[in-house]
């Protein structure tokens, strides 16, 4: 344990502007929604931040009107040069209040500001002066000459990257022309109402972009829309089955980034300090609210001890607490019904066998936390190894040879992140050329890029973020 | 001169590289555009479907893992054996579309050069579709695009040659194997195609053809757990949004195809390799 115990170092929350109350986002403006207000709560404290107005049935076709409106008559005729000086300057007033953004995020999500100030806000950033150079390129996308948008998108994302899935969604959808209503997470919507107003102030034309909060019904009826011409989703598995389902026998088009069980593979050659940070990197990054988390820590046999060692001393020094302390590492579960689950899958690892451990960290009396756990002797039959658990929780598996990890990493039905560990590049190069997931970490974990392809095989999903493959979920190609 | 009667051929299915009967012993007739007898081809069962997913995916990591060079030099050998009969394609896809000789051996030749133009794709697809990423930090990061794995592909009804062809083709060109279910009515140019496939060095079950009903086998491709992605091509547009329902349940891939059987004489371009592919991104860091 540490000699020394760290003095509080909180980032100020006045610098997030918090609001007592938000509206959504619709034709250029902020107006009253037709649905039932929600209140959205700090997940660190269970306070409630402020009252948000979400969207009606009537307001989602308003919506999609506006955006409609705006393709066809400024955003889509507008030459691709133009559109990237909009997506320039949206890029540029991120930046410009990226603090404010982070503190906010973090407010809402619960995540570290050492992550949202760190990671989560020059990537949205990124992300925004990528897609600007695609805008007036495409036709060098590789997609044959002068690709055209495909309309109106809809697009619903996530808690667990509030802002940045944002990005993820907007940029690609704008610098290829389409226009876009977007409903942000329940628990989780003020961000992206903020960024409405970086919309606003980029002077950005009435109905490109417009912004609904609400909850599942919200994205159902987006979904459902007959005037929207794609769906893009990111968020769990089971709703991304029912969003195809919904999706099925209509011109619309889909893609889908759902959840994923990643096996974080470490061979008996690998530089064990370096694993345990990309482990620990892996699964404890914003609480193991990750998508592409390594959950499953496969291990071969001849070094788990010494590296479940080393691991469980470099969990025990993590902080846990206060997501506003710049020293913080593992901040808030995003809400109570997440801190359910996480507990429930938790309790099901012990109740099937496995050995949990859990770091002897303080944790605060108030709030939704879930101290960082690790479950040794995991089968693979177990829930804890094959179902996401969206938490800070990770199981050990072990293998003996590299045919066995491959096939071991392999066995769900997800694809779409992993990691290898190994000083030698030809196990590496035969490692990631066999394991069947989207994105392949090796020696590293949790990277992420505007110009790397980012996206899952099997039902992870389909559809890549990022890169030219990116361009092409919207484009009629 | 004689009356020699001909011998009459009995038509059987193909999966896993040889010729099953139908499991369900069933056969339909088969006529020739103006409604003359021609044959009784097996009429495929779930089963039939089922055992070719199986050899599919069995066969999937050998064709995958092959290098680009050779699945190229082995899909040539196709093109080389379809030449060699060229003949009696142009005799059944006559008697099946209802063509005259000099369209229906235009139809054949437009199919053997289709099929040579994605021949000679498997070891560019990865140079033209993959990137060296310029990621912001001290990073290799590079997507190399991957074989989504068993295609289910029902051809398309009207075109018997070349629009199968031009559908199965491209699965295979990307390290994919496919179970295909042929055109219902024109099914005699598909069975003739798996008598090419099975003397050109494909090895067993890298393409499984089965002679049967789209609205009936459809459902079963895409619902099952071992097909990757599903071309629906040769689906009605009502069977095509009950295919895409049954396919959610895997969160399958589903080419997104048009309503009506596009002109396959037209030049093809990638869409249909890019659809089975999927990109792979690595990253590395960098640095001594």
């Amino acid at each position: 344990m540490p000699a020394f115990e760290y003095a509080p170092a909180p980032e100020s929350r006045e610098l997030a502007n918090l609001k007592p109350s938000y509206r959504p986002f619709i034709d250029g403006e902020f107006t009253d929604g037709g649905g039932e207000p929600l209140k959205t709560v700090n997940p660190a404290t269970e306070e409630v931040l402020a009252e948000v107005g979400t969207a009606s049935e009537a307001d989602v076709d308003t919506a999609v009107k506006a955006a409609r409106n705006a393709f066809e008559k400024t955003w889509g005729p507008m030459p691709g040069s133009e559109r990237a000086k909009y997506l320039f300057r949206i890029a540029r007033l991120v930046q410009e209040r990226s603090r404010e953004l982070a503190v906010l995020e973090t407010l809402d999500n619960g995540k570290p500001i050492r992550e949202s100030r760190d990671s989560d806000l020059p990537l949205v950033a990124a992300h925004f002066f990528y897609h600007a150079g695609w805008a007036d390129k495409l036709d060098y996308a590789g997609f044959g000459p002068d690709p055209k948008p495909l309309g109106v998108a809809g697009q619903i994302i996530p808690w667990n990257f509030p802002l940045l899935m944002l990005a993820w969604k907007i940029a690609p959808a704008l610098a290829t022309g389409n226009t876009v209503v977007l409903k942000p997470a329940e628990t989780t919507p003020l961000t992206a109402l903020v960024f409405g107003e970086i919309c606003q102030q980029a002077g950005l034309p009435p109905g490109v972009v417009n912004i609904l909060p609400g909850a599942g019904d919200v994205g159902a009826r987006l979904v459902g829309h007959p005037g929207v011409d794609k769906i893009a989703f990111t968020g769990s598995t089971e709703v991304g089955k029912l969003i195809q389902r919904q999706v099925a026998g209509t011109p619309k088009r889909l893609t889908l980034e759902l959840g994923g069980k990643a096996a974080n593979v470490v061979f008996d050659d690998a530089p064990l300090d370096q694993a345990v940070e990309g482990i620990v990197n892996g699964i404890f990054f914003n609480q193991g609210h990750v998508c592409c988390a390594g959950s499953r820590l496969l291990a071969q046999e001849s070094v788990v001890d010494e590296l479940l060692d080393k691991l469980r001393y470099r969990i025990s020094t993590l902080r846990l607490g206060d997501p506003l302390d710049k020293n913080t590492d593992i901040g808030a579960i995003n809400s109570a019904e997440q801190l359910t689950k996480i507990r429930e899958l938790a309790d099901s690892g012990e109740a099937e066998g496995a050995q949990r451990w859990t770091s002897p960290c303080p944790v605060p009396d108030r709030g939704f936390f879930f101290a960082p756990t690790v479950f040794s002797g995991v089968h693979q039959s177990m829930r804890i190894a094959r179902e996401e658990i969206f938490g800070p929780v990770l199981s050990v598996l072990t293998f003996r040879t590299p045919d066995e990890a491959v096939a071991k990493a392999n066995n769900t039905p997800y694809g779409l992140s992993a990691g290898i560990w190994s000083e030698k590049g030809s196990r590496i190069l035969w490692t990631a050329n066999r394991l069947r997931a989207g994105v392949v970490w090796a020696n590293t974990f949790n990277r992420f890029d505007p110009a790397a392809p980012f996206g899952g095989y099997q039902e992870s999903g389909f559809g890549r973020e990022g890169g030219r493959t990116g361009l092409e979920g919207y484009l009629d190609v | 001169m004689s009356d020699r009667v001909t011998v009459a051929k009995t038509y059987k299915l193909f999966i896993g590289g040889k010729f099953p009967r139908s499991e369900s012993g069933r056969v339909y007739p088969v006529n020739d555009s103006k409604g003359r007898f021609l044959a009784n081809a097996a009429h495929a069962s779930r089963k039939d479907v089922r055992d070719a997913v199986v050899t599919a995916r069995k066969a999937f990591g050998e064709w995958s893992g092959a290098t680009a060079y050779n699945r190229g030099q082995v899909l040539y050998r196709v093109a080389e054996v379809l030449e060699g009969r060229r003949d009696q394609f142009a005799a059944e896809v006559g008697a099946a579309e209802g063509l005259s000789g000099r369209k229906a051996e235009s139809v054949v030749d437009a199919a053997i050069d289709r099929w040579v133009w994605y021949a000679g794709w498997t070891d560019k697809v990865a140079s033209v579709l993959g990137a060296a990423n310029p990621v912001a930090g001290p990073y290799f990061s590079f997507t190399v695009p991957e074989p989504t794995g068993v295609v289910g592909i029902l051809a398309p009804q009207k075109s018997s040659l070349l629009g199968l062809v031009s559908v199965l083709a491209p699965a295979l060109a990307t390290g994919c194997t496919a179970v295909v279910v042929s055109s219902a009515e024109r099914p005699l140019p598909a069975i003739t195609l798996s008598e090419v496939l099975a003397t050109s060095d494909l090895p067993g079950g890298v393409a499984n053809i089965l002679t049967g009903r789209a609205a009936e086998l459809g459902p079963w491709l895409a619902s099952h757990g071992d097909v990757n992605a599903l071309d629906p091509t040769g689906a009605d547009v009502a069977t095509r949004a009950e295919l895409a329902r049954e396919a959610a349940g895997t969160v399958k891939r589903v080419l997104a195809v048009p309503a009506e059987e596009p002109d396959w004489t037209q030049r093809p371009d990638i869409a249909r390799l890019r659809r089975y592919l999927e990109a792979k991104t690595v990253w590395h860091p960098m640095g001594v």
